[in-house]
């Protein structure tokens, strides 16, 4: 009743001319940041998110050392000019703290933590722009920093989200943006396509019990899409360092692992 | 499965892709929004047979469009802009207009930005089966999507954008057409946008496309007469400047808008509901917040144009000009019987009108008594006009030529069923056939030059007292959907059809799932004679323990209509199921109200049962809520009922078990009573028809009650109040109730002191039981009739009851009044009003039998759904009410014509006066349930004081004839049709104490 605009019409396109299946245009930066061990730009429409990665590195403070595996450090920070309506958010915001949390039981099971006891792996994650998908962009931008900073994970986790709107339960609607999230049950979901599991799936509103295995069918559909992009990008990215060090890196292997999908 | 692909856009066009705009908060702030947008190349034409467009199957536009505009021999296609849809969508609906249409995203995004109304109706007519139309979606492809420039007004960049995508067309139409010969000058056949724009017309000359104004296209094609009717004032105003623009204003200007919001916000100006004075056209009111009393708005200056229910703002005058209302009745029709329909044209006929209005003000001015001094004002603006399509009958003397051939344009004068409207100037070639039909009028627009609202014609619907016309007019008039339900509704009902029955009883079944089998016990229903749809059904049994069993079982609608699909969203946009005399519009497919969920006898019908264990003084030991499955023993009519509980012989377990809860039923009424429940009138009457076939009415009779009426009533009630216990306990944001606010006590203000000046009798208003009270001791040992009169005029100061969420009002104010429950909602009629289907899901959920609907844990939607329903019952209500007094029109034709065969000449009937005028009486008739107007022709002298009207001895050559309200007259009726516009009116004329007829 509110808004005027039709989430989607009955031409099934949605607001911005997409159909439900369709995502936005997105772009993989890899390494942006010099500085950081592995960074990664990543933007969904207008959902922009950087993540820096340093780490693998040795524990700062005792509390948090574990000796049997690398404790993820998970820090977000949401730049205040990232929304229409200007609005300044600390580390303490319930909502940036959710994400914080949500980012780190992602990720707790794919990377590879064993492989480095007493050591910790900082994350951090600034939200640059928000048009729907924080949460997706942000792992995703996680997953293609760790990525580039060479930490080992068991697969590349894609997250996307996925909505149903009330005149078509059947059909969700893909990669929402906030005017699609204001207005539809959604769930945002990370899976890892290789195995087909899922390490998250939250759900922040109700969505019908009867709609729930249609969606998780799509975002799985979805996944594979997306870290088919994932594995170019980073392909592309390593080709690039390899042309750059004039080295015969030995990325045959690779290649061939990420052409085998295609 | 579908495919998931990524919509990539190159970074540069950001300009295209990204639209900005700013938007300003309810706070006030100002926000800058982005949104992106992705064009495409794969939005269909849908034109049949394209080569490039992949096109659904079926609802498509044929090849060649339509081939019968004279100008376009090789087929057209029609492209209306945005404000032919706002302006002239009685003609896009028509369907006389065959042509096919393409409709522009950018159109439809227009309107619906401009108006939700006329939105709904576009939407509507794009899903009509008997229409070929399409929606090409322009913005999203990317040869036909328009950014906005510098400096160009919305407005433009969407009127570019219409332009373009015309001409994209007809580039598309040329280009996908096989070529016959090679060359490329096969005819094809055209998109031609129709615009009253004139700048949008050269503009589109200029790029070569085909631009033709309404009327231009509309002339061309062979049907024009009837569809040039159609065409709204609006349009043809820059074409034919028939209006001088110098003549003098009629009525003062609106203020503007910011103007009327800003004095609205400083309390300067006043914003209300028009409502216009049914007795009097000069004169309306608006009820307004701050004041006790309803802003009186007298003459037509004053109105301001404004039209019974629009929203409007008031200026309020000084305090030395406030008024009483006028006791006088003034009908429209006779003092502006001269009027002429071109008026104004002649400078001294409008201000011979005007003086004459002015007259009449000036004469009732002097008649005004100054102690009810009402504050007066005038309306300064409009905030929401509230024109919809009004039933219209014909003015015969605005006619200009009779002749039935004539096909000339004429202007006339279409009078209005409802005596609360202005009579409407349309412009039409059907005149003379239209003369003695119902017609449906639309205002387009009201000039402060022009006297009358200007309009134009819809569609006829039949002939005067026709059937059909009466009840479609009726029908119309009350805005009931009554349009047969449509395939989508319809596919939602069982599959089996009518075959359905409950399957025998197993732990697999669903339909046994958590449900009782009550199938032995005695239950049965009571009902009116030849009722259908029988949605309740009782028993009653003794208890070992001394105590005795009732249950109430309601059919299990729930279990058929479903949350949020087609016949849910029908139901609740129905609300209600309508009874009219001869007709019933369903709110349910007869299906389900008629046969599944009726719970007919004999039967096995699936129910929703309130079961209590009552003490033998019917107080309540526990009550508990199950679905079951019940078989209906017997379906009594009342009579029938009452006469089985009268009949000492009958000693069978069901005559047993009615006794029982007719015993319970006195108790509980008892006890309701006690409490302070209201005993309310209303002039109930029935009509007898002849036979269902010809539904002639013979008679009007008064309903009946029975003990057996109240038995049923009785239980009803205490189901509702127990359901509305448990829901509201179980969802105290959310449950579904109903309440009745205690009126204000100046409602009664009026009637207390009539009734005291008059009878010296008082009414105590203190309270509901006060009330009661009170009203029981308004007697007249000589007129049994008198009580109910009293309590017919107590009942009309009273508020309605209306349907409400729990979370939305404060637990205070959720009493009923009339009923004096502390708590009540509506759950036992769930197949004819659709609060009952919400009830029945919550108290379904609250016994945990079926998950909540995640709708209705929301308490916006829950509003929003109540909104409707209640608009929806008030409405029923009036329509049957409606419906009660055509027919007793019709009865009492009837009847005249019997009367003047047997000789005796009149029918005549006792009637008490209810109103005084100062050139009439307002009277009632209790025995047909009607209410008439007598008025004197000559001077009578009116004391408003005392409520009395004074004939006096020179007119009658006799002594002075005092008659004041509560006097018993007796009154002549009959039924006389108005001679220019037909529309039938019952005439009344006084017998005894005076004969009026010759005053």
């Amino acid at each position: 009743m509110s808004s005027r605009i039709e989430i989607l019409n009955d031409g099934g396109f949605r607001s911005d001319g997409r159909l439900p299946s369709e995502l936005r245009s997105l772009a993989f930066d890899l390494s942006p940041q010099a500085g950081a061990d592995g960074s990664a730009m990543v933007s969904h429409g207008l959902t922009q998110v950087l993540v820096s990665v340093f780490g693998p590195r040795e524990a700062k403070s005792r509390a948090q050392t574990m000796h049997n595996r690398a404790a993820l450090n998970v820090e977000v920070s949401v730049a205040p000019f990232s929304t229409s309506d200007r609005r300044r958010r600390g580390r303490g915001d319930k909502r940036v703290q959710e994400i914080v949390a949500m980012i780190k039981s992602t990720f707790e099971p794919v990377v590879q933590t064993a492989l480095y006891p007493r050591s910790q792996i900082d994350i951090f994650v600034h939200v640059l722009q928000q048009d729907g998908g924080v949460l997706q962009a942000s792992i995703n931008a996680t997953t293609l920093a760790l990525t580039a900073a060479g930490v080992p994970l068991l697969d590349l986790v894609c997250a996307i989200t996925a909505g149903v709107h009330s005149t078509s339960p059947d059909s969700p609607l893909l990669d929402l943006t906030t005017l699609e999230e204001n207005d539809c049950p959604s769930v945002t979901v990370a899976v890892m396509p290789r195995s087909g599991k899922l390490t998250l799936v939250s759900l922040e509103t109700r969505v019908h019990v009867d709609v729930f295995k249609g969606i998780l069918e799509v975002v799985g559909e979805a996944g594979k899409v997306l870290s088919l992009e994932m594995k170019r990008a980073v392909l592309a990215r390593t080709k690039m360092l390899k042309d750059a060090m004039g080295a015969g890196l030995r990325t045959a292997e690779f290649a061939e692992d990420a052409g085998g999908d295609e | 499965m579908v495919s998931v692909t990524i919509r990539k856009r190159p970074l540069e066009d950001a300009v295209i892709t990204q639209r900005k705009f700013f938007k300003k908060t309810a706070r006030g702030k100002v926000i800058k929004v982005i949104r992106e947008r992705y064009l495409r190349d794969d939005v269909a034409c849908g034109i049949e047979g394209c080569r490039e467009c992949a096109l659904p199957s079926g609802s498509t536009l044929p090849m060649n469009g339509s081939l019968d505009h004279a100008s376009f021999p090789n087929g057209h296609f029609i492209l209306p802009d945005t404000n032919v849809f706002l302006g002239q969508m009685d003609l896009m609906e028509s369907p006389l207009l065959k042509s096919p249409i393409i409709l522009l995203q950018t159109v439809l995004e227009e309107v619906r930005h401009r108006s939700l109304p006329f939105y709904n109706r576009l939407k509507a007519l794009v899903k009509s089966d008997d229409k070929r139309s399409w929606v090409f979606y322009n913005e999203f492809r990317s040869e036909t999507a328009v950014v906005r420039e510098e400096n160009e007004t919305p407005n433009d960049r969407n009127d570019r954008g219409i332009r373009r995508g015309t001409g994209w067309y007809n580039l598309h139409l040329a280009a996908t057409r096989p070529f016959a010969d090679g060359s490329s000058n096969t005819p094809h056949p055209n998109v031609v946008m129709l615009t009253d724009d004139v700048a949008n017309r050269q503009k589109a000359q200029k790029d070569n496309i085909h631009s033709l104004s309404v009327r231009q296209y509309v002339e061309g094609l062979p049907n024009s007469a009837q569809l040039l009717d159609l065409l709204s004032a609006e349009g043809s105003e820059n074409i034919e400047p028939t209006l001088a623009s110098g003549r003098a204003a009629l009525y003062p200007d609106y203020l503007p808008t910011a103007t009327l919001a800003a004095g609205v916000k400083a309390g300067q100006l006043h914003q209300g509901h028009f409502n216009a004075n049914q007795y009097n056209y000069l004169e309306g009111s608006v009820q307004v917040e701050g004041f006790d009393k309803p802003i009186l708005l007298v003459g037509r200056e004053n109105m301001n144009r404004s039209v019974n229910g629009d929203i409007v703002v008031v200026e309020v005058f000084s305090k030395d000009q406030w008024k009483a209302p006028a006791e006088e009745v003034i009908d429209q029709e006779v003092a502006t019987r001269n009027d002429d329909v071109e008026d104004s044209d002649e400078e001294g006929e409008a201000r011979e009108v005007s003086t004459h209005e002015q007259n009449i003000l000036q004469q009732e001015e002097t008649a005004r008594i100054q102690s009810e001094r009402q504050p007066t004002g005038r309306v300064v603006g409009i905030i929401k006009r509230n024109w919809r399509a009004y039933v219209c009958h014909i003015d015969s003397t605005s006619l200009t030529s009779s002749n039935a051939t004539s096909l000339a344009q004429q202007t006339v004068f279409a009078t209005p069923v409802s005596r609360l409207l202005p009579r409407i100037r349309i412009r039409t070639r059907q005149a003379p056939t239209l003369i003695g039909q119902k017609i449906l009028v639309t205002i387009d627009k009201w000039d402060n030059t022009s006297r009358y609202p200007e309009g134009h014609f819809v569609r006829a619907l039949g002939k005067v007292e026709s059937k059909e016309a009466e009840q479609e007019s009726l029908l119309l008039e009350f805005d009931v959907p009554y349009r047969p339900f449509g395939k989508a509704i319809l596919d939602c009902l069982p599959t089996e059809g009518d075959k359905w029955i409950v399957p025998p009883k197993s732990d697999i079944s669903p339909e046994w799932r958590d449900r009782e089998d009550l199938r032995d016990l005695l239950i049965c229903s009571i009902d009116p004679p030849g009722c259908q749809d029988i949605d309740d059904a009782l028993h009653a049994r003794p208890l070992a323990n001394g105590n005795i069993e009732a249950g109430v079982h309601i059919a299990d609608v729930s279990h058929f209509v479903h949350s949020n699909n087609p016949m849910d969203d029908e139901a609740a946009a129905r609300g209600t199921t309508v009874y009219l005399v001869d007709k019933r519009i369903d709110m349910l497919p007869s299906l389900l109200g008629t046969n599944l969920c009726s719970l007919r006898p004999h039967v096995e019908r699936l129910a929703f049962s309130v079961i209590w264990e009552l003490t033998p003084a019917a107080e309540i030991v526990n009550v508990r809520f199950t679905k079951s499955v019940i078989a209906s023993k017997s379906a009594f009519t009342y009579e029938e009922a009452q006469i089985r509980n009268d009949d000492v012989h009958q000693q069978d377990e069901l005559t047993q078990s009615i006794r029982l809860l007719n015993t319970l039923a006195k108790q509980l009424r008892d006890a309701r009573m006690r409490a302070g429940a209201l005993n309310l009138a209303s002039p109930e009457v029935k009509i007898q028809l002849d036979s269902p076939e010809s539904s002639d009415p013979i008679d009007v009779e008064q309903k009946e009650m029975r003990e057996t009426n109240s038995l049923v009533e009785e239980f009803m009630l205490l189901a509702n109040i127990s359901v509305a216990k448990k829901i509201e306990e179980t969802y105290p944001q959310t449950s579904v109730l109903r309440r009745h606010l205690p009126p204000p006590k100046t409602n009664f203000e009026k009637l207390q002191d009539i009734l005291r000046k008059r009878r010296g009798m008082t009414l105590d208003v203190s309270s509901s039981g006060a009330l009661a009270a009170s009203l029981d001791k308004c007697n007249d040992p000589n007129e049994p009739a008198f009580n109910t009169l009293v309590r017919i005029m107590a009942t009309r100061c009273m508020l309605s009851a209306e349907y409400f969420c729990s979370g939305s009002v404060s637990r205070e104010t959720f009493a009923h009044y009339g009923l004096a429950s502390p708590i009540y909602t509506h759950f036992t009629s769930p197949i004819r009003r659709y609060a009952d289907v919400l009830v029945h899901r919550q108290l379904s959920a609250a016994i945990s039998h079926m998950p909540l609907h995640p709708s209705l844990h929301s308490k916006t939607h829950v509003e929003r759904v109540l909104i409707v329903v209640n608009r929806r019952h008030r409405m029923a209500q009036m329509a049957g009410r409606a419906s009660v007094e055509f027919y007793v029109g019709l009865a009492l034709k009837a009847r005249a014509e019997k009367a003047q065969k047997a000789g005796v000449g009149q029918v005549t009937e006792d009637a008490f006066v209810i109103r005084t005028f100062r050139n009439g009486l307002g009277v009632f008739v209790s025995k047909l349930g009607i209410e008439g107007l007598v008025m004197f022709k000559r001077d009578v002298q009116f004391d408003a004081e005392e409520y009395t009207v004074t004939v006096p001895a020179s007119a009658t050559n006799a002594k002075d004839v005092k008659i004041s309200v509560f006097d018993q007259v007796t009154v002549n009726i009959e039924v006389e049709k108005d001679k220019n516009t037909q529309r039938g009116k019952v005439k009344m004329t006084l017998i005894h104490p005076i004969d009026s007829r010759a005053l």
